[in-house]
C-alpha cells in the first residue's frame, strides 16, 4: 500500500489480569501520531475495520470531552461510545469504550506515545476491562471479521475432548 | 456452568487457581496431589478444579496408572494462541492503515505551512 516499513504489532493478553496491551511503532513523530488518533478526519481514514465506513457522530477530543460513532456496512449498523478522560498533545490520550450492543460494559483505554529515534514514536495501548471472560471475549472477536472457522475448530476439538 | 465448549473453556481458566494449575500442567503431567501441595487448599477443591477443567476438555486423566496422572490438552491452548494472533492481525491491518496516513501527512505538510498548534486534539 506504501513503502513505509512494516513494523509488527505485539500483543500481551496478561495471564492473570483482564488487560489487553497493544505496542506498535510508527514513521512518525509523536505530534503526527497523536493528531491521527485525535483528528476525526484522520481518524476516520484508519481506526475502523477495511469494509466498514466509521460514521462519527460525536468527537471532543479534550480532557473531559466526549465521542460517538457507528460502524456501518449493508448488513451492519452499530455504535460505539465513550468519553476523553485524558488528553495530554503528543504524550497520552486516556478515554472509555463502550459497544452499544454490552451497555453495561466499559474498557479503559490508555494510549502512550513515545518518542523513539529516527523522527520515530512508538504507542502503548493499555486497555483494562472488568473480567478476564470479558477480556478473552475482545480478543476473540478479532475474529468477527469472516474468521468463524477457527472458532469452529477449537469447538470441534473441544467437543471431541468433552 | 455454559453449553458451549467454547463458553465452557473461557469459564473454565476465568478462576486464578484453575490457571495456575493449567500454567503448572504446561510443564508436565502431574497428579492431584502433587497440584494440591502448594495450595492452602484441599484435595477435594482441587479436584474440583480439575474436574472444571476436564469438562471443558483442557486436562484429561490417565485412567491407567494408579494416581491417574492429569494431561494438559496442548493442542487447545494452541489454537486459543491463534486468536490472539488473528487479534493481532486485525491491528496490524488497521495500523498498517495509520502508516498510510501518516505518511500523507508527511507529504501534505511538505507542500503545506505546518499545522496550526492550536486546532491540534480539539477536532470539531
Amino acid at each position: 500500500m506504501t513503502d513505509t516499513t512494516t513494523h509488527e504489532t505485539e500483543i500481551y493478553a496478561d495471564p492473570t489480569l483482564p488487560t489487553i496491551r497493544v505496542v506498535r511503532e510508527f514513521d512518525a513523530s509523536p505530534d503526527r501520531v497523536f493528531r491521527a488518533w485525535t483528528d476525526p478526519e484522520l481518524v476516520t481514514q484508519w481506526m475502523g475495520p477495511r469494509d466498514v465506513t466509521m460514521q462519527i457522530e460525536q468527537w471532543d477530543a479534550r480532557t473531559g470531552g466526549s465521542w460517538r460513532y457507528r460502524a456501518v456496512r449493508d448488513d451492519l449498523d452499530v455504535g460505539f461510545f465513550g468519553s476523553f478522560h485524558e488528553v495530554r498533545p503528543h504524550e497520552r490520550l486516556v478515554q472509555t469504550f463502550t459497544f452499544e450492543g454490552e451497555p453495561d460494559g466499559v474498557s479503559l483505554d490508555t494510549m502512550t506515545f513515545e518518542a523513539r529515534p529516527g523522527g520515530r514514536t512508538r504507542i502503548t495501548g493499555l486497555s483494562v476491562v472488568e473480567s478476564m471472560e470479558i477480556r478473552d471475549a475482545i480478543i476473540a472477536s478479532g475474529m468477527e471479521v469472516g474468521v468463524v472457522e477457527g472458532y469452529q475448530k477449537l469447538d470441534e476439538l473441544l467437543a471431541e475432548q468433552s | 456452568m455454559p453449553q458451549d465448549p467454547l463458553s465452557r473453556a473461557f469459564a473454565a481458566l476465568a478462576d486464578p487457581t484453575r490457571r495456575d494449575i493449567v500454567a503448572r500442567l504446561a510443564a508436565g503431567d502431574a497428579g492431584v496431589g502433587e497440584l494440591a501441595a502448594p495450595y492452602d487448599v484441599s484435595v477435594q477443591a482441587v479436584s474440583k478444579h480439575l474436574k472444571v477443567l476436564e469438562e471443558a476438555g483442557l486436562v484429561t486423566r490417565s485412567r491407567e496408572a494408579q494416581r491417574r496422572p492429569c494431561h494438559l490438552e496442548a493442542e487447545v491452548f494452541d489454537l486459543m494462541t491463534k486468536w490472539i494472533e488473528r487479534y493481532r492481525r486485525e491491528a496490524d491491518d488497521r495500523f498498517q492503515r495509520l502508516d498510510a496516513v501518516l505518511a500523507h501527512m508527511d507529504a501534505d505538510e511538505n507542500q503545506q505551512q505546518p499545522p496550526d498548534d492550536a486546532r491540534r486534539g480539539e477536532a470539531s
